[in-house]
């Protein structure tokens, strides 16, 4: 029913060993017709076996073979893993071979599709496996890691306990309204599990701005005047010669972009046109580009030149600034300081050289205070990490003001418990799963009910 | 002989469903193996309850008869969950077991289209996968157009006490050997079910001043609609409050394994309701409760016996008469029937239409017990819509079929056919997720259409529901258009109902919003004079209009995937990537319907996803 489907599992580049993956109903049989040492068909599931692959009269590889039948393997199907010779001309005939046999070449991310759909993986979890193949720094490694192990899975089925233990005792309180031994929930017990609630996803939602830290990086923007060595700090950050450095103001005038990465976050740094007005066309299409980046910013590295006294518009330029997260660099503190500091004392500078490669650590650490980055939790973290998911948990902190509302009201609890139910729906929501009779379920399982 | 429709059984479900059929104009036989235990109430003396109680109002709003002869036969009614919202609100009678059986057949044999037979059902005549009739024990053959099988717990029934299982029905009757076989052998995957009852005790050996009362309401509560017969309140009969003890506990405790369930038995099968545990269960599995609540029942004015709720128990004789001494004021007390389980064969709900038509055969219907469900209430108002989808296929009308957010009758039979079931299925309020909209109070108003359109209700009751809809269109119309403005008369007035002074002027409608204020303040300050039941929905429709409006929407968005169809020829192997447990739930229960096929366990979103856009793949290709 099923097609087979492989590829090359291994990252592409040079090793010792290519691994190539094959899932499917037929992937046992398809390997087996070109692996000529012996029957696979016949041999037990989750084994190893040592031969030679074989297209017709041409040797292709000598390779170890691992079969591993439904349903224990990462996508519920037939799984063969063969294991080659890092070569990517034997890794393209054996592939080739493979489909020649019956098998087709896997869509990106298909595995891992097949592995949720089967019924292996939820969603987060299969979420977390793309995130997984796309880290680029150990901490979000980390994180994908812990949300495939179902982490992530098990901390939102908690969030899901708490609502379920309220819901199922309202619901025994309707169904059963003559059993006194349970406990009648009240809109005062309402209030106060609803106000512990709400402080939880609170601190789950801020815990997310970690995880997309973690995962995406930090947005920096560098801002400033035209020739204040904003290119210069980028370089020499970067550790190359990405901008172009001149003396002549308004060289850059496209956002070049560099990573860096401090205390295992990464830093996208983006480097700007500097502001100023200005009649070249398309400098100020660089610099209207500039202001736009400052939006979507979250660290503002605002650069003046120690050399050069600041002007009005660029103090108000810093102030307006003050909502970001703003670091003010002082560049060229290697030349005559023309500057008034005490106009920007207030934040807290911090005194670079570009040119002679000085101040940098400070810069780093402050960036690293700023962010709380060495008190991030790289190993344990089990964060929000998608968009899809911190939307879900702020739809559900709608609702509780809603049920915040409703008890002001004094409203019944049997009708709070609708939105109550609601967020059940959204949690598993999350989770990729349909609501089904867990409130029954539960409703006979923790309580004495019954005639 | 030769009937329109032929219902095979005499319970709740059967009296339902031979009531509709004959009065819709068709010629109706009900065969009963004993016409004297028609309408029989083998187990708990009550009619209602959480959610069962608004059931019984939707029977009576579609035309069927199980609230009216409710009212004729209660010795207690009373309202249930006051303290809470209007959506859970429900009725509980106690009804008299003579009177009730008595009140339903009168009421059958008036009936000029219905025939009732004494006989025992053997197997079936079908021919070319379609109902011809039914064949008895004696050989007799009798035909019809379409058959209702409303069997409750007698296909094979067993009933087990200790460690002795017996062959037959409640009150020692005569099981039915042979019908599910004959299902069987037609195709029918068969489940079996398991259920049980407490002790009846003698009234006069029972002690009850060491018990609390639990007495009827003091005003005067209807469950039908129509005809309501005034009656005193205080000649009610009380209910009363017992508590098991210590000594209870231990003796089930020392005696558990010669309960049938805990190993007095070891070929139990039947799956048992999780809502009706044993008292042994109960025991066991809540170890640290020191006590349980049973409650102690009228049966009849005319009997001298009292049924005990809560003390249900497949433990022997013996140590059922050891228990029952424990409990307090039942020291001298005498068991007139024990406590017993039985267990019967079913049919998996999954085998049938919405309509309660089978997938196998065509014509034929079957409601109640059979259908895996629990419960007077859920077996009548089965009964009532195979009667009139029976009626409507033999006639070529399309089926009534009930959507969830217009009565608990529609969630119960989409749950049957959808999810199935794997004990006896127990109506409960948590089940319906619109129950906002499903109340006692609104049941006439979200169903009696129907009964008017398919010709189920009176002249004088349509002319009277008529009525009411206009009252409450004219209330609603006065209130929302009668604005009142912050003078300081007015603010007086509401500074003595002790709500907020007006800073603007407000509509009637939205000052009733006001938590402290109800419709008897707003006719202080404008007076109108309409009955209870229009006032209460005009009350209600303000009070709760934001919850109401949530539960239209979400109700909005099941429709409108209830109207994207499936077609009947799909084949779910042709489309790709849908997860294996969702494909095989589809092929076996062939949702015609995306929200019916969203309801399915194990059918997840990424599976509806992939049939939506396989269906629309579907419909660019024609």
């Amino acid at each position: 029913m099923k097609d087979t489907i492989c590829a090359i599992s291994t990252a592409p580049g040079k090793g010792a060993i290519i691994l190539i993956k094959v899932s499917g109903d037929d992937a046992i049989k398809i390997v087996n017709k070109i692996f000529i040492t012996k029957d696979l068909e016949n041999e037990k599931t989750h084994t190893i076996h040592y031969g030679f692959l074989k297209d017709e009269k041409k040797l292709l590889d000598e390779v170890m073979v691992s079969i591993m039948k439904a349903p224990k393997t990462f996508t519920k199907e037939d799984v063969v893993e063969i294991n080659i010779h890092g070569s990517m001309v034997i890794a393209n005939e054996v592939i080739t071979s493979l489909i020649k046999n019956g098998c087709r070449m896997a869509e990106p991310g298909e595995f891992t599709k097949r592995a949720f759909l089967n019924g292996r993986i939820n969603l987060p979890e299969a979420e977390a496996v793309m995130d997984l193949i796309e880290s680029k720094t150990k901490a979000s490694k980390n994180l994908a890691l812990n949300n495939v192990s179902g982490k992530f899975t098990k901390m939102i089925n908690e969030l899901k306990k708490d609502l379920m233990r309220i819901t199922t005792n309202i619901a025994v309180n309707i169904d059963y309204p003559e059993y006194e031994d349970e406990v009648e929930v009240t809109n005062n017990l309402l209030k106060e599990g609803i106000k512990n609630y709400k402080e939880k996803l609170k601190k789950i939602l801020k815990e997310a701005e970690t995880g997309k830290i973690i995962k995406e990086g930090i947005d920096t923007v560098i801002l400033g005047s035209p020739n204040v060595g904003k290119s210069s700090i980028l370089n020499s950050l970067l550790g190359e010669e990405k901008a172009i450095v001149t003396d002549v103001p308004g060289t850059t005038r496209d956002i070049v972009e560099g990573t860096i990465n401090i205390e295992g976050i990464l830093l996208n740094i983006k480097d700007t046109a500097g502001i100023r007005k200005t009649r070249d066309d398309v400098e100020k299409i660089g610099v209207e580009r500039s202001i736009k980046s400052i939006e979507n910013a979250e660290l503002v590295l605002y650069v003046i030149n120690n050399n050069e006294p600041l002007n009005k518009e660029e103090i108000k330029r810093i102030e307006n600034l003050k909502q970001k997260n703003l670091i003010v660099i002082i560049n060229k503190v290697d030349l005559k300081r023309k500057i008034k500091l005490e106009e920007i004392e207030k934040y807290h500078p911090i005194f670079i050289s570009a040119q002679k490669n000085l101040g940098f650590d400070e810069l780093k650490k402050e960036i690293t205070k700023m962010f709380n980055l060495e008190k991030i939790d790289l190993k344990d973290a089990t964060y929000l990490t998608n968009a899809r998911q911190v939307g879900i948990i702020e739809n559900i902190l709608e609702k509780i003001k809603e049920i915040e509302q409703a008890i002001k009201e004094k409203n019944p609890v049997d009708m709070i418990e609708i939105d109550i139910k609601e967020i059940l729906k959204l949690l598993n929501e999350i989770l990729g799963e349909t609501y089904e009779d867990e409130v029954i379920n539960a409703m006979f399982k923790n309580f004495c009910l019954g005639k | 002989m030769e009937y329109d429709i032929i219902i095979v059984g005499g319970g709740h479900a059967g009296c339902e469903a031979a009531y509709t059929s004959a009065k819709l104009n068709n010629k109706a036989l009900l065969i009963t193996s004993n016409i004297k235990n028609i309408a029989d109430m083998p187990c708990n003396p009550s009619i209602g309850g959480p959610a069962k109680g608004i059931i019984v109002r939707e029977i009576d709003a579609l035309g069927g008869i199980m609230g009216k002869v409710t009212d004729k036969s209660k010795l207690q009614i009373k309202m249930l969950n006051t303290k809470k919202g209007p959506a859970v609100q429900a009725l509980r009678a106690q009804a008299d077991k003579i009177t009730y059986p008595k009140e339903m057949l009168r009421r059958l044999n008036g009936e000029e289209n219905l025939e009732i037979l004494e006989g025992m059902v053997d197997a079936l005549i079908v021919e070319k996968n379609q109902i011809k009739g039914v064949i008895l024990e004696n050989g007799q053959k009798y035909y019809a157009k379409a058959v209702i099988l409303t069997t409750g717990t007698y296909m094979k029934a067993d009933i087990l006490v200790g460690s002795t299982r017996t062959r037959k029905g409640p009150h020692d009757e005569k099981p039915s050997e042979n019908l599910s076989t004959s299902l069987k052998s037609l195709g029918f995957k068969i489940l079996r079910l398991k259920t049980g009852t407490p002790q009846r005790i003698q009234k006069d050996t029972i002690n009850y001043s060491k018990m609390s009362i639990q007495p009827g309401d003091s005003i005067q509560r209807f469950f039908s609609f129509d005809d309501n017969e005034e009656y005193d309140t205080t000649k009610q009969i009380d209910c009363h409050l017992v508590y098991t003890t210590e000594k209870t506990h231990q003796i089930i405790k020392e005696n558990l394994s010669k309960s049938s369930m805990y190993g007095g038995l070891d070929d139990i099968e039947g799956v048992g309701p999780r809502y009706c545990p044993s008292i042994e269960d109960k025991v066991t599995r809540f170890s640290d409760k020191e006590r349980h609540q049973l409650f102690l029942e009228p049966e009849s004015i005319y009997y001298d016996h009292m049924y005990l709720q809560g003390f249900s128990t497949s433990l022997p004789h013996n140590v059922q008469e050891k228990m029952l001494k424990t409990l307090n004021g039942f020291e001298n007390a005498k068991i007139i029937k024990y406590a017993y389980a039985i267990e019967y064969d079913a049919i998996y709900p999954t085998q049938l239409h919405a309509s309660l038509e089978t997938k196998i055969v065509k014509n034929l219907f079957t409601a109640g017990q059979i259908n895996g469900t629990s419960g007077y209430e859920e077996a009548a108002c089965q009964g009532l819509l195979a009667g009139i989808n029976a009626s409507q296929k033999i006639k070529g009308k399309t089926p009534l079929i009930l959507k969830r957010n217009e009565a608990y009758i529609g969630v119960l039979i989409d749950d049957l056919i959808t999810k199935g079931t794997k004990e006896p299925y127990r109506m409960l309020t948590s089940r319906a997720e619109y129950r906002l909209l499903l109340r006692h109070d609104n049941a006439d108003l979200r169903l009696r259409k129907y009964g008017i359109e398919l010709g189920l209700i009176s002249k004088d009751q349509k002319e009277k529901f008529n009525q009411k809809l206009k009252e409450i269109k004219e209330l609603e119309n006065i209130l929302k258009t009668k604005i009142i403005t912050p003078t300081k008369e007015m603010n007086q007035i509401l500074e003595s109902f002790k709500t907020s002074k007006l800073k603007d002027k407000i509509s009637l409608f939205d000052l009733l919003k006001r938590p402290e204020l109800s419709i008897k303040e707003i006719k202080k300050i404008f007076n109108f004079s309409y009955s209870k039941e229009v006032e209460e929905q005009i009350e209600i429709a303000a009070k709760y209009e934001g919850y109401i409006k949530k539960a239209n929407l979400a109700a909005d968005k099941m429709i409108q995937l209830e109207g994207k169809h499936i077609p009947e020829n799909i084949d779910y192997n042709q489309i790709k990537n849908l997860a294996s447990e969702a494909r095989q739930k589809l092929i076996e229960i062939k949702p015609t319907t995306i929200a019916q096929a969203s309801r399915i366990s194990g059918v997840n979103p990424a599976d509806i996803s992939i049939l939506m856009i396989y269906l629309k793949k579907g419909e660019k290709n024609d």
